[in-house]
């Protein structure tokens, strides 16, 4: 193989990923890097234009407080997000998304994205944090405003981000960051000051429901690999809530979206014999007090219920579209314009953000006010950005944070200089498009202000560069070393496909760690065979072998996803309790413990030993 | 699969090194046969059906099939994209047709002027509370904040 050309890149602030949270992060520390000239560089494994979870599209805003029509107030949405998480939420990073995230929506209109109106000029509201948009050209146009903010110059595409750099003298400390081009023989050396890890939550840790042609079709965006995770927790970062997974109900084989058939059209979920699942099973939220017994229902309580109702038999479910669907137009008199107007939104939601779930209802036959559409529980998934709380454990703002929860730089790892945004920031939740973005804007302000206060030359470890740049090569030599092995074929005793890692990966997750096909279900013996098996998983994979320049990056993110797997497996095992029903539970200990663990779990990756090292961080509330 | 390419109308882009397709795929699936010059998608198993292909195909070359394990065969869902609207045209499986046009952008494209008539940073503005412009974009006269405990 030819030696691959290495291009230095010097730098200030170096964003790793260019999806929301990393567009926020280059807008606005573009803006305060100016007062000192600093460089801010953002680096994205496929094209900014359409990258990250937002690539496709989306049909509504999330989280928007509506604070200028009065409407929320961010202490009202940080009980909210306390409800949803059982309890657990680091308030002081939910409120400040909460009291910022108007800003950027409103930021967003100016720029041209269409948000819909009602008659008297406000956002037309989905539901209490949630409002409609047009959203297919979402991501192109956060793009365009990143790219103008730092300049084109310093963004650099379909490079993919493996290693964090940390200081030869001074190893608590980042100093630069190596990525690989996915198109060219070349590797990239970011020197850095300050670092963003802001490269998405994980998909495809878990094995999802279809697993031919259809593997790719889940819920979140499959090219969300946990680089966020990885990045972090290679570099030595402290990881917290790593076993708050994420699984949500969604209509059957296309993932499309529920909430605005559930907020707007007060759709409803109905079992095979007409039973309300909500219902029916209202009893059990009694056994998950307090938050049983607060309003909305958390999320996992809803798949609690949903998951006893399958078990007692009575499945499929049903979203009754159809219902929902019929009364709005009894409602508008089957005015024919306006029951244009009602099938145009149904159809929008699905055509702005999962066009598969529209072509699942055509090549169905399916029409939504008549016939109901099946709704079944996702795979889980690990994110810091929706109802769960995956991430790294970061500094809170220095106005509002408690004294546990403040060390310096709003949003900085326990690594100094490495910060994190979006889905990589553990332990909030609810984010979605525009709280993500708004945190990464957090994160690149406070980057700029630690690069201002530390602009120190920081030392990169010579040694340490040569064996990762030897390393990020290694499956291309491998597949050259082991084709002599075979005639012809895949199967070979010297190498692994990426694709069948993958899929190795994906089956011990489901059948040890509680994936769907497990019924979500594990225990301590359990997660401890998952995790011998994991162990000899991660002892095969530097026989990984890549083909081309797409394997190899096939080949990196298989890693990014093991990290992601034994990280969730660890805590997951440490958290001794069942704290998430209906996301997971944990066969020898399930219910709920709330004297020993209403805390934070915490993880730190000795990469020098292979060793982790969990502990409990205590939860402080500051809203009433 | 999702995503296939009709030969009789992809050109590869003009034989140019990255067809637009191949520019544009979040997950690197769209790529170009050098010896056929076309372009196709070499790991359909991993294709979401973003449609970002679909959308930005200058020919129109690139179509959806839905998924040969999951989906029934026979109905279509096609874009046309311009500058400030989508047009959707969904073909159902018996025959049956819908179609719907949304808007996408209220403003030109590449109108937008970051930071555009917000004051000079200052390096101690960086450390306060709040983001770049919240004077002109937070929608109430000041950033809540809490007592600190």
């Amino acid at each position: 193989m030819d030696q691959p050309e290495v291009e230095v890149v010097e730098c200030d602030v170096l964003i790793c990923g260019g999806g929301m949270a990393g567009c926020g992060a280059a807008y606005e520390s573009a803006y305060w890097a100016r007062a000192k000239g600093l460089r801010v560089v953002l680096v994205e494994k496929a094209a900014v234009e359409r990258s990250g979870a937002v690539a496709m599209g989306l049909s509504a805003i999330n989280c928007y407080m509506g604070m200028k029509f009065g409407e929320n107030q961010p202490e009202d949405f940080v009980r909210y997000v306390r409800q949803d998480l059982m309890g657990l939420s680091r308030e002081d990073l939910v409120y400040d998304i909460a009291r910022n995230v108007d800003s950027t929506v409103h930021m967003f209109e100016e720029w041209g994205l269409p948000i819909f109106r009602t008659p008297e000029g406000k956002y037309k509201r989905e539901g209490r944090w949630q409002i409609m948009i047009h959203g297919e050209s979402y991501k192109p146009i956060v793009a365009e405003a990143a790219k103008k903010a730092i300049g084109e110059q310093n963004i650099y595409e379909r490079v993919f981000m493996s290693h964090v750099l940390l200081d030869k003298s001074d190893p608590g400390k980042v100093a630069g960051a190596v990525g690989f081009s996915v198109r060219d023989n070349k590797i990239y050396v970011f020197r850095a000051k300050a670092i963003i890890s802001a490269a998405g939550g994980a998909t495809m840790v878990f094995r999802p429901h279809s697993v031919g042609e259809g593997l790719g079709r889940i819920w979140y965006a499959p090219w969300n690999t946990g680089s966020a995770y990885k990045l972090a927790i290679t570099a030595g970062a402290e990881m917290t809530q790593m076993e708050h997974r994420l699984v949500v109900a969604r209509f059957k084989d296309g993932y499309g979206p529920v909430g605005m058939w559930f907020l707007l059209f007060k759709a409803v979920l109905k079992n095979a014999y007409g039973e309300l699942v909500e219902q029916k099973w209202a009893d059990l939220l009694k056994d998950w007090m307090p938050y049983g017994g607060g309003t909305p229902i958390p999320t996992p309580l809803r798949n609690h219920q949903m998951i006893r109702d399958h078990l007692a038999g009575a499945g499929p479910h049903f979203l009754r579209t159809d219902e929902a669907l019929q009364k709005m137009f009894a409602d508008v008199n089957n005015d024919p314009r306006k029951v244009r107007e009602i099938e145009s939104d149904a159809w929008e939601d699905f055509l702005d953000m999962t066009m598969s779930q529209a072509l699942v209802w055509a090549s169905e036959n399916i029409d939504p006010a008549k016939t109901p559409s099946e709704v079944v529980l996702t795979e889980p998934y690990l994110m810091g950005s929706h109802a769960s709380g995956t991430g790294a454990w970061v500094s809170g703002p220095g106005d509002i944070a408690p004294r546990d929860y403040f060390w310096g730089y709003n949003r900085m790892t326990t690594v100094r200089g490495l910060f994190a945004a979006g889905d990589g920031v553990g332990g909030s939740a609810h984010k979605f498009s525009s709280g993500s973005y708004t945190e990464g804007r957090l994160a690149g302000k406070a980057a700029v202000a630690y690069v201002n206060d530390n602009g120190g030359p920081a030392s990169i470890d010579q040694d340490r560069l040569e064996a990762i740049k030897q390393e990020l090569f290694r499956p291309l030599e491998v597949y050259e070393e082991s084709r002599a092995s075979v005639t012809r074929g895949e199967v070979n005793p010297a190498a692994l496909s990426p694709k069948q890692s993958l899929l190795r990966l994906q089956k011990i997750m489901d059948e040890y760690v509680a994936g769907q096909g497990s019924g979500y279900i594990t225990n301590g013996p359990t997660l401890k065979r998952g995790l011998e098996l994991l162990k000899m998983f991660r002892e095969d994979l530097p026989r990984m072998a890549a083909r081309d320049r797409h394997d190899l990056l096939r080949s990196w993110e298989v890693w990014d996803r093991l990290y992601c797997a034994e990280a969730h497996a660890r805590h997951m095992l440490f958290r001794e309790e069942t704290r998430w029903p209906g996301y997971y539970y944990r066969g020898d200990f399930p219910g709920l413990d709330e004297a020993n663990w209403k805390c934070f779990t915490t993880s730190r990756y000795d990469a020098a030993t292979g060793e982790w090292t969990l502990s409990k961080k205590p939860y402080v509330p500051l809203i009433p | 699969m999702p995503t296939y390419v009709n030969p009789d109308k992809c050109d590869g882009c003009k034989a140019q090194d990255r067809p637009a397709c191949m520019y544009i795929c979040p997950n690197d699936l769209m790529t170009l046969d050098k010896s056929l010059g076309k372009s196709w998608n070499q790991e359909p198993d991993l294709c979401w059906e973003c449609y970002a292909c679909v959308k930005t195909c200058p020919q129109g070359a690139i179509a959806m099939r839905g998924y040969g394990d999951v989906v029934p065969l026979g109905a279509s869902l096609t874009p046309l994209r311009g500058t400030d609207s989508i047009m959707w045209t969904v073909k159902y499986r018996d025959g049956q047709m819908k179609r719907f046009k949304f808007p996408i952008r209220t403003t030109p494209w590449g109108s937008i002027e970051p930071h555009q008539g917000l004051p000079d940073p200052s390096v101690d503005g960086a450390k306060e509370p709040g983001l770049c412009g919240e004077a002109k974009y937070l929608g109430v006269p000041a950033l809540p904040a809490l007592a600190r405990s």
